[in-house]
Formats: structure tokens, C-alpha cells, sequence
């Protein structure tokens, strides 16, 4: 790091050159950030702005304050304008919450013992395989979605096999519940658990599973002892990078869960095509971004005090 | 050399259980895949019960009026804003890259990775919201704004792991030679970076062609892309047509990403 510093200095005398790189840089990064302002950050703002307008009548907002978007979300408007508590739309922010919790429980029981695998490997195998890993990252959701389909339904795969094995003689619903969005969110994410824990574990002293080996003469103790400890900072980033997305999934419980089974993700989209309710939408969405930031912040401060201990 | 070999098997064979469940992790993995490509090649309406082989689909799929714009449309947005998101990642790699150093640097970097980090669907409800309010209505320029947004993390992200790895000792004998930033940026810096701004563009194209959230909200009537059409067509029933349609989409898809794996490893 410091040899970019004495090169600089014995091009160009003192300070002069580091200044200006220091200006290029910052020149650079403008393009990115007035991006990211104008369209995104600036976007957010106006999604705070229409949860407090009334609905337009054809979708859209109209300029006028309200908070009927937030009483919405808790209590419904009954004939004679008395308000009623409704617990349909946090019953189904909970179900968003409770399936992204349990995809991430599960994709880690099934990412973990991968990973750990991958890592032990020769490299050219290890290489192969976070290739082969990487590659339905790469195709797209919805078709990764829709097999899961046609593998489920009424006349899928999974029925006509049970069928003609004889073990059934109907088909027996596998879709549209809470199981087939969770499979789907599981199936779409368990990349996004094995690729951290790997690349924490890849780094891993191999000396310390021979020393552990030797110590306990167990391999059950070693993996509890050892390797999950030393996974941990990969576990976790791991569960942010399933738990995030699960959050505000839209395609697994529109095509799994047939729009019945509603997560956040469904419910924001209904409100900006059927129901057009745009300012239950963006409160919708705000409560979805705010419960997103909580994570990050508490991924950040977990980094922070991870650096401060000294760690690499 | 011996050594570090007996040692790797030595470890294998401590988790010994771990490989069978990796296996079955992979088939979990490529299965619903490989059975959806098998069942677009069935002669069957039904999509599950195999009766015979048939390119039949794939002529459905081909004729198809709505699917063959809307796919063009798909390709020329990824190619606009893939393109965009590829130059302005360029930049944004080479001021966030390890050798340079300003107070703004982790922030800038965390601002690039953003659109990665919200969910899809805030993303395009923030851009839906925005879009209306200004009055912005310009058919396929909407989606492209919004494609070059979430397409931008991954343009950078190889640009600057390449930049990253690259020995500066060239670029300043470089700029020994030629004295001039400009010129040795446009003969050594650029040249040699060429294979992670080429493997960005590669993956920001297959990111925008792939992306449905956000593009199912921005989108305006009559600027379909392919994977709304592909939607649509889901909703209306499973044929097997979608299983035609997906099966080329997987392939470009995957395609262009093993190429740009390629290249981005190729030093």
C-alpha cells in the first residue's frame, strides 16, 4: 500500500500529484453517484411522499395529505367511518418475516456441510464446482421459479411418479402453501448461503483441523469446535444475503404460493396493478425498506466491531 | 508437494458424509433445470408426461409475434443500458480501485453496491413513484434508466477486482514514458483492463436481460420485456412453449456468462 505513495512521490515532488489523483478520483466517481442520487436515492424520497397523499382514482396519488395508507395497514374503514382493527396485512408482513427466517434456517443446514466440502477440495476441483455453483445465478428467476412448477403441480412430476408407483391415486396438492414458496426461496438463494461460508473457509489455517484432530479425535467436536467458529463471519453474511431478498420476494410466492399465499413482495405489487392503491403501496414498501435497514445497520456495526477487535 | 496432498485427503475424509450431501445439494441444484429443458422437447401438450421427441415448441415458441418484440426489446434495452452502466462502472471503479485514497472512498462504495442490497421491488416502486410525479413517460428510456441503475454493481464489481490485481508498476513507467496522464491512461491503464470492463458489460447484459421486478413495474404499455412476456404467458397456463422459450433464454444466459468468466480470468 505504501509503495503507490513512495512511486507518486518519486514521479512528481510532494503533495502536488497526490492531490490531483485525489481530485481524479473524486471526478470518477461522479457519474456513479449523481446515478445513485437522482435514481435511487431521490426516488426513495417520493415513496415517502406518496404514503402520505390520498389514492388517485386510476392508480397514481393525488397532492393532498393523508395518512389513510398508514391507518390502512392496521385497521379497516367500516360503512359509518368507524375504524375496526384488521390483522390481515400484519398477518401478512409476520408470514414475510416468518418464510424469510425459515429459508434462511434452511438454506444454511444445507449450504453449510458444502461448503465446509468445497473447501476441503484440490483447488481445480474447488473452482469447478463455485462455477457450477454460480451458474443458476445466472438464470433467470423466473424460469428457475416456473420449473419448480412443473415439477409440483396437480399433474407434475412429483404426482405422476406417486401415481404410477401406485403409492396415491390422486394427485395431492403440492402447491400454492407456505411448503412450495419456501422450497422456491430456498432453491433461488442456497447459492447466495454457500459462496460466503466458502470463501471464509477457503482462507481457513488447514494446520488447525490437523491440531483439532489430534485434540479431540472427533470429528463432530472438530466442526463444532473449529470450523463453525471459524465460519462464523461467512454464516452471517450468508444469512443477510438470503434473509434480504426473501424479505421482498415477489416471483416464488406469486407462482408457488398461486397469489394466494401473499408475502410483502405480492402484496406491495397488487397495490400498484388490481388494487390500484398507490400510497398503501409505497407505505407497504417503506415498511419493507425500513425493516431491510435494520439488517444492513446491523451488518455494519457487527463489520465495525469486527475491525476495531483487529480482525483481518 | 506430497505432503500438502496426503494432508487434503487426510481432511476429506474427516467429513466423510459431506460429499454425498454436496452431490445431492448439486442435483437439488440443476434437476428442476434439466428437467425443464428435457420437457421442452416433448411432443406432449400436457409439459410433464413424455410421449416423444419434438422441436415442435420451439416453432410455437419462434412464431410467437409478442414473444419475438418483446424479446427484441428485452435485447436492446440490455444493450443500452448494459453499455451505459459498463462506462459509468469504468469510472467508478477506477476511483474506488485500492490504489486510490480520499475520505469519500467506503461511501462511494457503498452507494455503488445499493441497488444490489435493496429489495428489487422498493427499488422499482421508489422508480414508478419518481417516473410519475416528474411526468417522465419515454417508453423504453424509463426502462433503461432504471436498467442502468441495478446493472451498475455488476459492470464495477469485475472492473475493479481486475484494477485491483493489476501491477501499477506499468502504469507508472507509463507515465514516466508518455508524461502525460491521458495518453498513458488511453495506451496502458485502459488496454489492460480491457478484460474486466469486457466481462462487466458481459454480466450487466445478461443482468438487464434476465431482470423481471423491477421492469414489471417501470414498464410502460407497449415496452414489454421478455421476461414480463414469459410472465404473462406463465399466468395464462404451463405449455410447453415457456419451456421452449426458457431453455434459449438459459442458454444465452449461460452462455455469456461462462465467456465472461473466461475472460475475466484470462491474465
Amino acid at each position: 500500500m505504501n509503495r503507490t505513495m513512495i512511486n507518486a512521490d518519486a514521479i512528481a515532488p510532494g503533495m502536488s500529484l497526490k492531490r490531483r489523483q485525489q481530485l481524479l478520483s473524486i471526478g470518477y466517481a461522479m457519474p456513479v453517484l449523481v446515478t445513485i442520487l437522482i435514481f435511487l436515492m431521490v426516488p426513495i424520497m417520493f415513496i415517502i411522499a406518496f404514503s402520505v397523499m390520498k389514492a388517485g382514482v386510476y392508480g397514481g396519488v393525488e397532492w393532498e395529505f393523508s395518512l389513510e395508507a398508514y391507518i390502512q395497514l392496521l385497521f379497516e374503514r367500516q360503512l359509518d367511518e368507524s375504524l375496526v382493527f384488521n390483522d390481515a396485512y400484519i398477518g401478512i408482513i409476520l408470514r414475510s418475516i416468518k418464510l424469510a427466517l425459515m429459508t434462511t434456517v434452511f438454506t444454511l443446514l444445507f449450504a453449510f456441510p458444502v461448503a465446509v466440502w468445497l473447501a476441503m477440495q484440490p483447488k481445480k476441483k474447488r473452482n469447478l464446482f463455485i462455477f457450477l455453483l454460480t451458474i443458476p445465478f445466472w438464470v433467470n428467476i423466473l424460469i428457475r421459479t416456473f420449473s419448480w412448477l412443473l415439477i409440483l403441480r396437480d399433474t407434475g412430476l412429483v404426482n405422476n411418479v406417486l401415481i404410477s408407483l401406485g403409492v396415491i391415486s390422486e394427485p395431492i396438492r403440492l402447491l400454492y402453501n407456505d411448503a412450495a414458496v419456501l422450497v422456491g426461496l430456498v432453491y433461488t438463494y442456497a447459492p447466495f448461503m454457500v459462496l460466503p461460508i466458502y470463501s471464509t473457509l477457503e482462507k481457513m489455517d488447514r494446520n488447525l483441523l490437523e491440531a483439532a484432530q489430534d485434540l479431540y479425535h472427533n470429528k463432530i467436536k472438530t466442526l463444532f469446535k473449529v470450523v463453525l467458529p471459524l465460519a462464523k463471519p461467512g454464516i452471517f453474511a450468508g444469512c443477510i444475503l438470503t434473509f434480504v431478498p426473501s424479505l421482498g420476494a415477489l416471483v416464488a410466492p406469486e407462482l408457488l404460493g398461486g397469489g394466494k399465499q401473499m408475502m410483502l413482495g405480492n402484496l406491495i405489487y397488487r397495490q400498484f396493478s388490481e388494487a390500484r392503491n398507490w400510497p398503501f403501496g409505497a407505505s407497504l414498501s417503506l415498511v419493507l425498506l425500513v425493516m431491510v435497514m435494520l439488517v444492513l445497520m446491523i451488518a455494519v456495526m457487527r463489520a465495525d466491531r469486527n475491525e476495531l477487535k483487529g480482525g483481518s | 508437494m506430497s505432503f500438502f496432498k496426503k494432508s487434503t485427503r487426510y481432511e476429506v475424509e474427516q467429513f466423510g458424509g459431506f460429499g454425498i450431501f454436496t452431490l445431492l445439494f448439486f442435483i437439488f441444484l440443476y434437476a428442476p433445470i434439466i428437467i425443464l429443458i428435457i420437457f421442452s422437447f416433448n411432443e406432449n401438450s400436457s409439459a410433464t408426461i413424455w410421449t416423444g421427441f419434438s422441436l415442435d415448441w420451439y416453432r410455437t415458441a419462434l412464431e410467437n409475434d409478442g414473444l419475438r418484440s418483446s424479446a427484441w426489446n428485452s435485447v436492446f434495452i440490455a444493450t443500452v443500458a448494459g453499455g451505459i452502466s459498463t462506462i459509468i462502472g469504468t469510472f467508478a471503479a477506477l476511483s474506488t480501485s485500492r490504489r486510490a485514497k480520499w475520505k469519500g472512498k467506503k461511501a462511494t462504495f457503498g452507494s455503488i453496491m445499493l441497488p444490489l442490497l435493496l429489495p428489487e421491488i422498493v427499488t422499482g416502486v421508489a422508480l414508478l413513484a419518481f417516473f410519475s410525479a416528474i411526468g417522465l413517460s419515454i417508453g423504453r428510456g424509463n426502462l433503461i434508466i432504471a436498467h442502468v441503475l441495478f446493472c451498475i454493481p455488476f459492470s464495477y464489481l469485475p472492473i475493479r477486482a481486475r484494477l485491483d490485481g493489476m501491477d501499477d508498476s506499468l502504469e507508472q513507467a507509463a507515465m514516466d514514458l508518455y508524461s502525460n496522464e491521458w495518453r498513458a491512461f488511453f495506451k496502458v491503464t485502459l488496454p489492460l483492463l480491457m478484460p474486466g470492463i469486457v466481462s462487466g458489460a458481459m454480466l450487466a447484459f445478461i443482468v438487464s436481460m434476465d431482470n423481471f421486478i423491477i421492469s414489471l413495474l417501470v414498464a410502460e404499455a407497449g415496452s414489454t420485456t421478455l421476461p414480463i412476456f414469459i410472465f404473462g404467458m406463465v399466468r395464462m397456463g404451463v405449455t410447453p412453449d415457456v419451456n421452449a422459450v426458457s431453455t434459449l433464454i438459459l442458454i444465452v444466459s449461460v452462455a455469456i456468462f461462462s465467456l465472461a468468466h473466461l475472460i475475466e480470468r484470462k491474465r
